[in-house]
């Protein structure tokens, strides 16, 4: 496992993300935060571990977890595809402005969520946007479940092979209330 | 006194008085060839009046944009966190922290963004400007200018819109480029250290040096396409060939990249007065090859920008002739390993050779051929004619189309070497899965390595990382070689302009929103998936009756693929600008003819005056023109600068995943009721026109998104009930086919329920009553209270 960026030179300067060294690290801070959102991209239907999809893991997990799932791209018909409704869809470009807005209440008008969660995006688009409200969001704590280090995050998971990936992500659902 | 050979006396209404006497003479003096110019007279037969913003400096439309920024508020996504531009840095802006100057990582994005739209102008008006000398060295200042005969009055839109100079010969254009050049400079200037301090000042100041950008580009275009004898505003240009496929290998290769095609015209006069045109093959790639085959009908363009490393490695090029714009920097070290001499036809991009210009042509194919030189810098374009063929000539029987590109059998010997340690990967910017392919070759199959083919944009990163020095691209392009070697599609010719009748055909459909949009696919080949994604959005496009205009190398993956029956999309879809077509108006600097479009139908249809008028026709086109630009694969500093022209314009733009990478989106809130006020002005009220269009400047993930985007952001505050319910069910057909959900704010954009498609009236009848849904009215809309015709008391 490795917490260097995986984009080799997606380098970030003095505000770089702590490492998740286990995905109890996640549950934990899901557990602390009042209002944690999860953020969705097209990804979750093109990477496969143990011969399901992405998607599927992050089914489980938002129903054991209850944090609230925004699909972006055109993400929201495979969730719907799947028995599972988003609380929102939008563009990812979309949510990141949102997220910056201290006034935003949120998709259910009840106020600015504390913990933004992402997976699933193109790893620099996500990258980006994670980049974003690292400078403009500084009551928001923004964590990646990819495999993937992301360094403008306040948490990542290091760089990790699928089958850990597919580990942490059952690891993290097992440990809600009604988690397999 | 009598006078003998007056030969010039240009007439009083242009805009500079030469007076050239070949002899005159007096009862006690003689004169021979006096050339006398006077100063510049005002163009007093254009009748129309001079509008309020002729020659903007840099803050004479920042109201304007103002007014844009306070909708679309930028959203930064830094992608450097510091900034290193002056001594007093590195300065980490992280957070909030300011910047020894006191600049914040808001305003040093923002700066980041103007610097690039000024790189890009630059490049647009510094690559016309150097056209311009040489044509009118070639044909002189009164050459008069033609873009489209009798068909086209409204020559130069942008940039009568702009300066309010109507210009009717070349010379003219140096006027245009003059103002554009200081604006520029102004515009670069701003970025130093110490300068401008706020980011939505950058900000306009980037949409300025945006519209500075379309007219660098315009004068180009109608400089070549004048001189040149390019098509002039044709619907049906010719189709020409498109694809590595199409390219007769057996004859010598000139292969052209760049974008200012006065080199390539010099190797095609040459070939042809030589009469060895028929028996040497002249190819472009990037923007170069669309004005080639403007010029040149036995022209063949290779493809986009990306497919240099797979041409040249293929071995089928015999020499390279560079001139400016998107040439791989590394093209000499590429060259020499196979044996190709390059010659370099630029200043700004000499490359190290020397320079030959004042040598003699034979002793410089000499060198080349021998090899004594790899390469050579000619700034003279016919003697880059005449060297380029010779030396073709000479080098294709030594070369025989020499590669080095592994053979399978090598590829899967040298994959064993791969120690999976994914550095390909992590340094691949589509995330190529290289690793796997490795592994696959390494144990005797080429398929996965195939399969990256189509994905691959041909950067060379994945080599650069390699620890083990493997020619990863290589063995792409050998495992697609098949691909690539069939690669024999079309692409109509670039037509240039639009014509003021086609203008007038549609402009009252468009405006009224019953064409439901004019999608602009333009910029480069970036793409996050391959150019299909190009083709798929350009015919869901056209099958719906927008008007889809196409543009450098999106238009050539716009015509690299075929449809069921085997047609491309130039053979499928008409070229007029009309609903259904797509059109192919040319090369980079051809982007200007689609906002000269959208400019044009202000002026021609709604008769509104375009002189100097530059904030009335953004405001019509903003409010009614349901244009789009969607730049898929954008990379580019100049892609960036088409983009803030378009925004200044008010016309939204799309890009690609990878265009995230500009680092400022320009976005709508549509929950926020407040920020979608307009005018009415036929009463002065203020009235909520929904978000309409959304955004001005968006990243989309997939082309699944971009579709929906496209038909959402075609929505305009005029549309009438007819125009938008089309646009309506444009978006929600869409929407549920690709999103699988009835878009959740339909009732934003209705109304009166005569704008709900009848055929999902029970459906959005009902959305409209969950929400509380109000009717409204549909306005004569506007932001600018001076177009307002009645003020309320």
């Amino acid at each position: 496992m490795s917490c260097e960026p995986w984009q080799c030179a997606e380098i970030a300067a003095t505000k770089k993300a702590n490492l998740i060294q286990k995905p109890e690290i996640v549950v934990a801070m899901i557990k602390r935060a009042e209002r944690p959102i999860l953020v969705v991209g097209s990804y979750a239907v093109e990477r496969y571990m143990e011969g399901r999809q992405l998607i599927d893991y992050l089914i489980d997990f938002a129903r054991a977890s209850k944090v609230p799932i925004v699909a972006t791209a055109h993400m929201v018909g495979e969730f719907l595809k799947r028995g599972y409704e988003p609380a929102g869809f939008m563009s990812a470009m979309d949510i990141g402005n949102r997220l910056v807005d201290p006034e935003w209440q949120g998709l259910d008008g009840k106020g600015p969520y504390d913990l933004a969660l992402f997976v699933g995006m193109p790893y620099y688009m996500e990258g980006l946007i994670i980049c974003g409200l690292k400078h403009f969001a500084p009551n928001l704590r923004t964590i990646t479940l990819d495999n993937l280090f992301h360094p403008h995050a306040s948490w990542s998971f290091p760089n990790a092979t699928l089958e850990e990936w597919a580990g942490n992500l059952k690891v993290m659902t097992s440990k809600f209330e009604g988690g397999q | 006194m009598s006078y003998q050979n007056f030969t010039e006396v240009s007439e009083l209404t242009s805009k500079n008085v030469h007076v050239k006497i070949g002899e005159m003479k007096g009862n006690t003096s003689l004169i021979s060839n006096l050339e006398v110019s006077v100063g510049k007279v005002v163009d007093s037969s254009w009748t129309e009046p001079m509008g309020p913003t002729p020659m903007p400096s840099l803050s004479t439309l920042r109201d304007w944009d103002l007014r844009l920024l306070e909708r679309y508020k930028p959203f930064y996504m830094p992608d450097c966190d510091l900034c290193c531009l002056c001594t007093f840095g590195k300065c980490d802006l992280t957070a909030g922290k300011r910047g020894a100057c006191g600049l914040d990582i808001a305003a040093q994005s923002s700066r980041i963004v103007l610097i690039a739209c000024c790189i890009g102008a630059a490049t647009h008006t510094a690559h016309s400007r150097h056209m311009l000398h040489h044509l009118i060295e070639k044909y002189g200042r009164r050459y008069p200018l033609d873009v489209g005969g009798l068909n086209i009055k409204v020559e130069a839109p942008v940039t009568r819109l702009v300066t309010g100079i109507r210009p009717e010969t070349l010379g003219d254009l140096e006027d245009v480029l003059a103002y554009a050049e200081e604006q520029i400079t102004q515009a670069v200037a701003v970025a130093h250290t110490g300068q401008e301090g706020n980011h939505l000042d950058f900000e306009s100041k980037a949409f300025h040096v945006g519209m500075i950008d379309h007219v660098g580009m315009e004068v180009g275009d109608i400089a070549q396409t004048s001189t040149f004898g390019f098509p002039k505003a044709e619907p049906e240009a010719p189709l020409v060939s498109l694809g590595i496929g199409t390219v007769d290998t057996s004859k010598p290769v000139i292969m052209c990249i760049g974008h200012n095609v006065v080199p390539s015209v010099g190797i095609i006069d040459y070939a042809k007065e030589s009469k060895v045109d028929d028996k040497i093959e002249v190819v472009g790639l990037c923007c170069t090859a669309h004005d080639i085959t403007r010029y040149y009908n036995r022209g063949r363009i290779i493809g986009p920008i990306s497919w240099q490393l797979r041409f040249l490695r293929s071995g089928f090029a015999d020499v390279i002739v560079l001139d400016e714009q998107c040439v791989r920097t590394d093209i000499s070290d590429e060259a020499s390993r196979l044996l190709v001499p390059v010659i370099a036809a630029s200043e700004k991009n000499c490359m190290g050779f020397k320079n030959r210009t004042n040598d003699p042509s034979d002793e410089i194919v000499a060198d080349l051929v021998s090899g004594k030189v790899p390469g050579v810098l000619i700034l003279d374009p016919e003697k880059v004619g005449e060297v380029a063929v010779k030396a073709a000539q000479k080098v294709a029987p030594i070369r025989r189309k020499f590669n080095n590109l592994p053979e399978p059998e090598e590829i899967k010997t040298l994959a064993k070497s791969c120690r999976q340690c994914n550095l390909c990967q992590r340094s691949c910017p589509q995330d190529l899965k290289l690793p796997r392919a490795m592994k696959a070759a390494a144990g005797g199959s080429l398929s996965e390595l195939e399969d990256l083919y189509e994905y691959c944009i041909g950067c060379g990163r994945c080599e650069e990382a390699c620890p083990e020095k493997l020619d990863l691209h290589s063995f792409i392009v050998k495992a697609g070689w098949k691909h690539m070697t069939e690669e024999t599609n079309n692409c109509r010719c670039g037509r240039g302009a639009v014509q003021d009748v086609e203008i007038r055909n549609v402009g009252s459909p468009i405006v009224l929103g019953e064409i439901p949009g004019i999608l602009a696919v333009v910029g480069c080949s970036n793409y996050p998936k391959g150019g299909k994604d190009v083709y798929d959005i350009c015919r869901e496009f056209a099958n719906r009756r927008y008007i889809v205009a196409v543009s450098g190398c999106s238009a050539m993956s716009a015509g690299s693929y075929r449809n069921s029956e085997g047609k491309t999309l130039y053979e499928e879809f008409s070229g007029a600008f009309e609903a259904g077509g797509v059109l192919n108006v040319g090369s980079c600097v051809a982007n200007s003819h689609i906002a000269g479009a959208a400019i044009k139908v202000a002026n021609i249809f709604a008769k509104r005056s375009l002189r100097g008028n530059y904030e009335e026709i953004a405001d019509y086109i903003y409010n009614r023109l349901g244009a789009v630009g969607l730049a898929w694969g954008a990379y580019s500093q100049k892609a960036a600068a088409i983009a803030a022209g378009f925004w200044r314009l008010g016309v939204p733009v799309i890009v690609g995943p990878h265009g995230s990478k500009y680092r400022r989106m320009l976005l709508g809130r549509e929950d926020k009721p407040e920020d979608w006020e307009v005018y009415d002005a036929r009463t002065g009220n203020k009235v909520n026109v929904g978000p309409a269009p959304e955004h001005l400047f968006q990243t989309v993930e997939t082309p699944q998104e971009a579709k929906v985007a496209i038909a959402k952001l075609c929505i305009r505050p005029n549309d009438t009930w007819k125009g938008r319910s089309i646009k309506l069910s444009h978006y929600i057909d869409l929407s549920k086919r690709l999103y699988g959900v009835m878009p959740q704010d339909v009732h934003l954009f209705v109304r009166t329920l005569a704008d709900v498609p009848m055929t999902m009236k029970d459906e959005i009848t009902k959305l409209l009553n969950e929400k509380g849904w109000k009717e409204t009215v549909i306005p004569d809309p506007t932001l600018l209270p001076r177009m307002i015709r009645k003020i309320k008391e």
